[in-house]
């Protein structure tokens, strides 16, 4: 990972957001990935959606563990501060950053390995304590650091690009997710920004948890004939049970659905979506029968994708749980954190 | 029943040490009991010996009445309160000669407490807390209330200052403090008619306790934590580290959190393991929180990845470690200083890390505060070495103070204006050559932002794989750390002018240690003392190596972690350094430390420094 800037030429015709800046003001080092590495889509869809966003770039943290996936954070929003930490490690030091300042928006980026074996621990607990933030598993199904092992999301019957094929049964991040009280979960895929776009921004603009699985071809290790996570079986077992727009606060909506098919979502800042159910017995508000679907698709070989579940409730988000201030904890005055020496006196006389 | 042989007077000088069964309420009686001594002017030592257990085991608390007020261990009994029978045999055994023993008589015990050297005194206590109490838990919690007052009968404890904490532990249960009344009046009145009151160990009121407090370790680095400013707690329950972190939360919960919203200005966060816990911790210092967890040796084990990435990437961080016994789960309610190279060292790679050493609760308080900020002037972890010893245990300690003028030193934080006003922010750039960056927050300018990693990475703060741009971070790495030699906190070095014996020691040796050196100078052997308080050693510990030409280096664990530590980090020759090792997970005597002082130098030694004095 050499860390080229890339040239700021500006053409002056460049489209600005409500803050006048262009998508250029979001974008990060230059990408030391493979050549159409699935990862090098998200970073390009995240960058959109936080350009769409219009949030300032230090508005935004950016985390992630180790792992090709976890380079990403380097590629996009250099105007934000990043942090690559330890492999699988990344969910509790947002959760600490979190903790600290409430007030920005913290985007996680992780791969399989890092999130489901290595960090399934932390991942499951970070969904637990319902931290506010996007945590985003770019999710290729193989080690690709280390040239090719299976990871822990790998489909059972999947080809190595050796040709061992793998035995043991993938941990669904979007399953295990659900199962954990997660309160928003999708899976999408690198190559459909048009899903994945409105997905981003939804996920930060939700006051929790909010995880996205996206399904990313790694061209180098799992991209051949036999992978389950190629992009060409991708395209193929795609299933998108729901869409999602997202509307800005203060739009008019003029887009018109039928019936039954829309389900509009209120956010905290005012912002709104809307599922559009491309099936129509599906129902992204009941957690059971999300599992089930899911399980259902997967025995059949589609991935589904879409929010998969938005909890109808507002779950509190941790801290809520933990009651803390509106102040940043990291903005807090001194003065208001202690009694002081009288205060200490006082204290004291238990003691004496 | 053996009549109490006509020992001298022992007013304000002896040891009770009772036996009893965990989980039955001993624990708050026996501190009832020291605390009444303690309120009479008296100073006290306490250590409660527990097992890993909630219920059912044997447990012991060590009661050391002391005068002179030397707060360790002498290695002495002087009364024994038996109240498991499981142990009697045991208990009977360790009573210094001319001793007492006190049992429950409800039950014949002669054949096992058979000893012609002691006095053996019988109350039957089970019986009478059965005649007066009711309900099962009821009865074994009023039992232990209830030797309290026999104690307080044979020693001459004023009843009144029982009361008295009484009233202050219920404040809101004035029921309780009838209760417990009762069972100290009925002990106390079984004592008057039936025992020789008052025994020739008895307490008299002195004044020697005024401004002191009696607090455990925990509790008062968990109060420091709050002094500190420290916002972020999360950590993960370990014994014996856990008392801090719960410590720390009730302060908080008494002290910020606004009465009318109840919103919270800290948040404690129950961690899924250590390693999440560290990780929590460095995320929130990254973003400008002072946030710290609290732990134990095998905690620290868990965190050595994060604490490698803390030191390379530089981000503070502050540790507790109270030590427990080792390796791997060890004995974890027994006491050891046995982590100091673990934390000097921790994580792979060249790293190195601050520590402190807290001697008593009161340093711990002060220390926490320190340990902040260092932590954030130097952009590192630190760690305070407290131990079981220090954190489970009340000490005397003198009352801890506050300054109000002090500020947090949050180090080189850069500010939106200064951030805006460079050319160019670069994260790891040591512009005025004191081996420390200036660092940015996120949230603050888009211009300071930066991205921190524990991969390579070049002064600027840029990923690299560059053989010389690495370097210069290392060695400017190197170079803080030396620095961070003038920043800790000096050794205590408590010196005669005269002796060419040095002893050297940390934490909570401390007692043991200053009881010792009394001793050893009343026999002929004045020894000069450094109490070190910190890693890196500064030049002052140097300096009283040097000018010494024996040491004893005093430590609880078996490897003599300090004397390696020495001998990697100064000039001492290891020729020069004697260790006095103790690692049975039980606080240190004095007398172990005289002894092996004695032993080393020898008849002749002794002699000749008898002679020259």
């Amino acid at each position: 990972m050499s860390f080229i800037n890339k040239p700021k030429v500006r053409h002056p015709d460049l489209p600005q957001n409500e803050l006048g800046l262009t998508r250029r003001d979001y974008e990060g080092a230059m990408s030391t990935l493979c050549a159409g590495c699935g990862h090098d889509s998200v970073t390009s869809s995240i960058t959109q959606a936080i350009w769409e966003l219009s949030l300032r770039p230090e508005q935004l943290a950016k985390l992630s563990g180790i792992g090709c996936s976890s380079k990403t954070t380097a590629y996009f929003a250099s105007g934000a501060h990043g942090f690559n930490g330890v492999h699988g490690r990344m969910p509790s030091i947002a959760t600490g950053a979190n903790a600290a300042n409430k007030n920005l928006h913290y985007i996680g980026v992780s791969g399989d390995g890092d999130s489901l074996s290595i960090g399934f621990g932390q991942f499951a607990h970070a969904i637990r304590r319902n931290v506010n933030m996007l945590y985003i598993c770019e999710n290729n199904g193989v080690y690709g650091l280390t040239k090719g092992q299976f990871s822990a999301s790998a489909d059972i019957g999947s080809k190595s690009k050796k040709g061992e094929e793998n035995q043991q049964a993938p941990v669904d991040p979007c399953l295990a997710a659900l199962s954990l009280g997660g309160s928003f979960i999708a899976r999408s895929f690198s190559g459909d920004r048009e899903q994945l776009v409105p997905l981003i921004k939804a996920g930060l603009m939700h006051k929790g948890f909010a995880m996205i699985d996206v399904i990313s071809p790694c061209v180098t290790f799992n991209d051949h004939v036999g992978s389950t996570k190629s992009y060409e079986f991708t395209r193929e077992h795609y299933h998108e049970a729901v869409h999602t727009d997202y509307i800005p606060p203060r739009t008019e909506i003029t887009a018109s659905y039928g019936a039954g098919e829309v389900l509009p979502v209120q956010m905290h800042d005012g912002s709104q979506l809307r599922l559009r159910k491309l099936d129509k017995d599906y129902d992204p508000n009941h957690r059971g029968k999300a599992f089930e679907y899911l399980r259902t698709k997967l025995r059949q070989g589609e991935h589904v994708t879409g929010l998969i579940f938005l909890s109808p409730g507002r779950d509190p988000d941790m801290h809520e749980m933990l009651h803390t201030t509106d102040v940043p904890l990291n903005q807090v005055p001194y003065e208001q954190l202690h009694p002081g020496a009288a205060g200490l006196a006082s204290i004291l006389k238990r003691y004496a | 029943m053996a009549q109490p042989p006509a020992t001298q007077d022992r007013v304000n000088d002896f040891v009770i040490k009772l036996a009893n069964v965990n989980g039955t309420g001993s624990a708050s009686a026996n501190t009832m009991l020291m605390k009444s001594i303690f309120r009479m002017g008296v100073p006290v030592m306490g250590k409660n010996y527990f097992p890993s257990n909630i219920q059912g085991l044997p447990t012991w608390y060590e009661i050391r009445v002391t005068r002179d007020a030397y707060v360790a261990r002498s290695g002495r009994v002087d009364l024994m309160v038996a109240m498991n029978a499981e142990t009697y045999q045991k208990d009977v055994r360790e009573v210094s000669p001319g001793g007492f023993l006190i049992y429950d008589s409800t039950w014949p015990r002669s054949a096992v407490l058979a000893r012609d050297d002691i006095a053996i005194l019988g109350a039957p206590l089970a019986k009478i807390c059965n005649e007066n109490f009711v309900g099962v838990r009821n009865r074994i919690l009023m039992k232990n209330v209830m030797y309290v007052g026999l104690l307080a009968a044979l020693l001459e404890i004023d009843v009144e200052v029982i009361r008295q904490l009484l009233n202050e532990s219920y404040s809101k249960k004035p029921a309780l403090v009838e209760a417990n009344m009762k069972a100290v009046q009925l002990g106390y009145d079984y004592a008057k008619q039936h025992l020789p009151c008052p025994l020739p160990l008895r307490i008299q009121r002195m004044d020697k306790t005024r401004g002191s407090v009696m607090i455990d370790g925990n509790t008062a680095a968990g109060l420091g934590a709050v002094y500190a400013g420290a916002t972020v707690g999360p950590w993960y329950p370990i014994t014996p580290s856990t008392s801090l972190m719960d410590a720390f939360k009730s302060f908080c919960s008494k002290l910020r959190v606004d009465p009318e919203t109840g919103e919270s200005r800290y948040a404690v966060i129950q961690a899924e393991d250590e390693l999440a816990a560290i990780g929590m911790v460095l995320g929130a210092n990254w973003n400008g929180a002072r946030a710290f967890t609290a732990t134990s040796g095998p905690g620290i084990s868990l965190m050595s990845e994060f604490i490698g990435l803390a030191y390379y990437a530089e981000v503070p961080a502050v540790i507790v470690d109270v030590q427990r016994v080792g390796p791997s789960t060890g004995m974890p309610t027994r006491t050891q200083q046995c982590d100091i190279l673990l934390c000097a060292y921790a994580s792979h790679g060249d790293t190195k890390h601050v520590l402190l050493f807290p001697s008593n609760p009161e340093e711990c308080f002060y220390m926490m505060v320190q340990a902040f900020d260092l932590a954030e002037r130097l952009q590192t972890p630190v760690f305070v070495m407290s131990d079981l010893d220090i954190g489970m245990n009340d000490w005397m300690c003198p009352e801890l103070k506050w300054d109000d003028a002090y500020r947090p030193d949050r180090g080189k934080v850069l500010t939106k204006e200064e951030i805006e006003a460079l050319p160019k922010f670069h994260r790891y750039l040591d512009k005025d050559d004191d081996g420390i960056p200036a660092r940015t927050l996120p949230g603050v300018s888009p211009k300071g932002a930066y991205f921190t990693r524990g991969s390579g990475h070049n002064q600027y703060g840029g990923y690299t794989e560059d053989s010389a741009e690495y370097q210069v971070v290392m060695e400017r790495l190197l170079r803080k750390f030396n620095r961070a030699k003038t920043l800790v906190p000096a050794p205590v070095i408590e010196a005669t002018g005269t002796s060419d014996i040095g002893l050297v020691a940390v934490g909570s040796s401390r007692g043991a240690v200053n009881e010792a050196r009394d001793i050893l100078a009343r026999r002929g052997i004045p020894i000069d003392y450094m109490r070190i308080k910190a890693f890196p050693f500064t030049k002052n510990v140097e300096a009283f190596m040097a000018s010494h030409d024996k040491i004893f280096v005093v430590e609880q664990n078996r490897d003599a972690q300090l004397r390696s530590l020495l001998t990697l980090e100064t000039d001492v020759p290891k020729s020069k350094l004697h260790s006095i090792l103790h690692y049975s997970g039980l606080p240190m005597t004095s007398k172990e430390i005289v002894e092996a002082v004695v032993a080393e130098l020898g008849d002749a030694r002794r002699a000749s420094l008898a002679a020259a004095k």
